[in-house]
């Protein structure tokens, strides 16, 4: 137990577990959820866990409310998170714009599952990928990560917060029913204060403050309600003072530094793992549970002398558009396995750019790839 | 701001944010009046301004966060609510006040109205009941009166409105009342109340809708409304919220239903933290 | 990197999970290597089919499933209809003869503990994994008799460690009396 009340030591955790304690090492302090397989692991490791920390978790009524809950907590200050699956994803999409909107720090955790509606409730898949990218209306940039493991949950859940407060955007963690429920050992240490992150805050007085005055980096610095701001803000379009302004200028200045303030910081935001990617000829590139598999693939091709490396995407929003670009101009081929009918391979294939051809194995949810089918793949582009 | 009569300083003028006006709302509309008397019921509250979090969802009242210089938030279609939970459970010295119309607390919020109830969120709610979307052009809603018009009912309503007062108090609110836009010292009196009342206040506001709702239904000045109010309006103070809803050959029953004790969510927050350690050492 | 494989299958309300908890425990924590646990299950609560598989090695594991199990512990008909027939030569299967009947020709014959039974006469029949548990120990080296030990007392309800304490030795001793398979210790 560290000094704050959070989890230290080695556990044999499943992967929503160590998603939970990630958001606690993070400092989060309110959760508002709705139970929902395979999601509810979290939840309940949260309303267990939670108030040892003197934290507040509360089960709402439906996932539009838990959504609204932890924006609001966040204005009061809080680290905030929810977990959900699809359909409760997809009741999240508004005030995921909401949060986008009124730039709001939160945590939204995704233990994705198999669909379109309810789908497979117990069974993996990753096809809520794109629904991250763009499943909330209107123009915007979002932060997705996707963990492969238990331990990597535990990581990017903190990872998460500290995105979120510092890019002051809802931030996702996109992780599916396989890693979800996977239980191996999961290492928590005691996270130094000086490796978590808060939001900006204004440090000018509070008269003439502007909530939406952004700093060169294109972030403005947070007030929270009750400090004597007496600040407005809106989903409506608005200007640095949060008021409403109605015109396609006001517009166009909000939005391009929503999207911006992400676009421009991407390098430091975007992380992935490279395998043997020096010398390939054919990079898989692939994410979560499924890059777990294609690794299997990946060394069974490389004892059959392929030439083959593996890319495995950590954040896949933004997404590695410059590292696929520079891949595109070495290698001949793609090999994109999602457990989906393609999303994420679209990404690729765009970068890609015709200079190398980009190759989809697709797998529709309920289980994960047989290596085989990858490795074939590989094969084939190989030649 | 259809006065003529230039005037210095109002009381509310304070707690306006000036550089927003002039509004949006029509003349004759009461959701004006009912900000004021909200002001004013802060102003003799003596409550910490800086301390008091609006929030609203979306519509005409909706748009209240966007004129009162509070930290204000304006939010999307019925979701005020656990916005403001969530506001309120994230900083309890927060006074957490939701403003907002009947189509948005009642129809598309009303799942969120029940729960917050129940729960007995520590939150004074601020319900402007006009009868019809107004923001949309004057379409019905969960409120409007059986065979009244709209734009969305040309032929007459055929549906039951719901009884608000009953409604949230059998969810659990620990405070419910009732009032029209002419009893502005009332309504004044009971956000006052409402305010200093730990636990989940609830009043509901008659106000005028005087451009679509009347103009629909033979009330086409804002005055016409408020001479329906006067000559319908009962107060009973104490009544059974099942005995005051809306009909149209009835009274408009007024006054505080409701005004009882319960744990508010914030306390029975505090007993899960306090069981929780309990164990634990 | 040596790699091995469990893979505990039956119906839920045996406690297969909870097996496959305490073995993949056992492996990461108190033998200090690496595990996986998956586990799959329908949607009902109790009397569906379930199985826990568990991948053991001494390395990071990269791929997480079974794909060619040491053991098999199997808990019912069904299950042993279903991996009877693609078992490699040298894997080891454990069955409640209460609850499989093996076919008679089935080479090497699957080791066979009365754990359900066992654990009715103990007093509790929810031990019956428990006491499995404790057979494997005796006749398996997948995991070390200590690390199991442990991983059942840190798993099992606070208030029952005595008990389960029990049931696991009634297996293991158990095993060592019955589980000789042609000297094989399997695993």
């Amino acid at each position: 137990m560290s000094e704050n009340g959070a989890l230290c030591g080695t556990y044999f955790l499943n992967g929503d577990e160590p998603c939970a304690e990630g958001a606690m090492s993070a400092g989060c302090r309110f959760f508002a959820g709705y139970p929902i397989t395979p999601a509810t692991e979290v939840a309940e490791r949260m309303s267990e866990r939670l108030p040892h920390v003197g934290g507040i978790y509360v089960q709402m009524e439906d996932e539009i409310a838990s959504m609204n809950a932890i924006l609001g907590a966040s204005w009061a200050g809080m680290k905030s998170m929810t977990s959900t699956s699809g359909p409760g994803f997809s009741l999240m999409m508004e005030n995921l714009g909401l949060g986008v909107m009124l730039e709001t720090p939160c945590v939204v955790v995704n233990i994705q599952r198999a669909g379109p509606s309810t789908g497979l409730p117990t069974l993996t898949a990753q096809g809520d990928m794109m629904q991250a990218r763009w499943g909330s209306h209107g123009s915007y940039e979002i932060i997705a990560l996707v963990p492969s493991s238990p331990q990597e949950i535990f990581d990017l859940t903190i990872e998460a917060f500290n995105l979120s407060e510092r890019y002051r955007v809802p931030v996702l963690v996109m992780s599916d029913e396989a890693v979800g429920h996977m239980s191996e050992k999961v290492v928590i240490p005691e996270i130094a204060p000086e490796n978590l992150v808060t939001r900006p805050r204004p440090n000018d007085g509070r008269e003439g403050y502007l909530p939406f005055k952004a700093n060169d980096d294109l972030i403005p610095p947070m007030a929270i309600a009750g400090e004597g701001y007496r600040f407005h803000v809106t989903g409506l379009t608005h200007d640095e003072r949060g008021y409403p302004v109605m015109t396609a200028e006001a517009q166009d200045k909000l939005v391009r530094r929503l999207v911006d303030k992400i676009r421009v910081h991407r390098n430091d935001i975007i992380k992935y793992e490279e395998i043997g990617v020096e010398d390939a000829e054919v990079i898989v590139c692939a994410y979560g549970i499924s890059a777990r598999i294609a690794r299997l693939a990946v060394q069974q091709a490389r004892e059959e002398s392929v030439r083959v490396g593996l890319l495995r995407l950590i954040t896949v929003w933004p997404f590695a558009e410059d590292r696929i670009r520079e891949l595109a101009q070495q290698v001949k081929a793609f090999v994109v396995p999602e457990i989906n009918y393609g999303q994420i391979v679209l990404e690729v294939e765009r970068c890609a750019a015709g200079k190398a051809r980009t190759l989809l194995v697709e797998h529709m949810g309920g289980s994960v790839h047989n290596p085989q089918t990858i490795l074939d793949a590989i094969k084939k582009v190989a030649k | 701001m259809t006065s003529s009569t230039k005037v210095e300083e109002y009381i509310t003028d304070s707690l306006l944010r000036q550089d927003r006006m002039p509004h949006i709302w029509c003349p004759g509309c009461g959701i004006g009046p009912a900000v004021g008397c909200f002001i004013r019921a802060i102003e003799s509250s003596g409550l910490d301004q800086d301390k008091i979090a609006l929030i609203s969802g979306i519509g005409c009242t909706g748009r209240v966060a966007g004129y009162v210089k509070l930290d204000s938030f304006h939010t999307t279609h019925g979701r005020a609510l656990p916005f403001a939970m969530g506001l309120g459970l994230g900083n309890p010295e927060l006074n957490v006040v939701v403003f907002s119309g009947d189509g948005d607390l009642i129809a598309i919020g009303g799942n969120h109205l029940i729960h917050t109830a129940r729960r007995n969120v520590d939150m004074t709610v601020i319900c402007l009941n006009n009868f019809n979307y107004g923001m949309t052009g004057g379409q019905m809603g969960p409120t409007t009166p059986l065979n009244a018009r709209s734009n969305t009912s040309p032929y007459g309503n055929i549906e039951y409105p719901f009884n608000v007062p009953y409604l949230v108090a059998a969810s659990g609110a620990t405070y419910v009342a009732r009032w029209t836009m002419l009893h502005a010292r009332q309504l004044e009196w009971s956000i006052a109340e409402a305010l200093t009342k730990p636990g989940f206040s609830f009043i509901e506001v008659l106000g005028p809708c005087p451009t679509l709702y009347g103009r629909m239904n033979k009330m086409a000045r804002g005055m016409d409304s408020l001479n329906y109010y006067k000559e319908n309006s009962v107060v009973r103070n104490g009544a059974d919220p099942k005995d005051v809803d809306l009909t149209s050959d009835g009274p408009i029953v007024v006054g505080k239903f409701v005004d009882i004790e319960r744990p508010t969510f914030w306390e029975q927050c505090q007993l899960v933290i306090d069981r929780a350690q309990a164990k634990k050492d | 990197m040596s790699t091995r494989e469990i893979r505990i299958s039956g119906f839920g309300g045996q406690g297969v999970v909870l097996s496959g908890q305490i073995v993949g425990q056992a492996a990461s924590i108190y033998d200090n290597g690496f595990s996986t646990l998956t586990q799959s299950y329908g949607p009902e609560a109790r009397g569906g089919s379930c199985t826990a598989e568990i991948v053991i090695s001494s390395e990071p594991i990269g791929y997480p499933y079974v794909q060619n199990p040491d053991v098999l512990i199997i808990l019912s008909q069904e299950a042993y209809n279903k991996y009877k027939n693609s078992l490699s030569p040298d894997a080891l299967m454990i069955i409640d003869p209460d609850l499989v009947n093996s076919d008679a020709d089935q080479t090497p014959a699957p080791l066979a503990i009365p754990a359900t039974r066992m654990a009715r006469e103990l007093g509790r029949a929810v031990v019956a994994n428990i006491i499995t548990l404790g057979f494997l120990a005796a006749v398996s080296d997948i995991v070390s008799l200590e690390a199991l030990k442990n991983s059942v007392l840190t798993s099992v309800p606070k208030g029952t460690e005595e008990f389960n304490t029990r049931a696991f030795e009634t297996g293991y001793n158990y095993g060592l009396e019955h589980g000789k398979r042609n000297g094989v210790t399997g695993g």
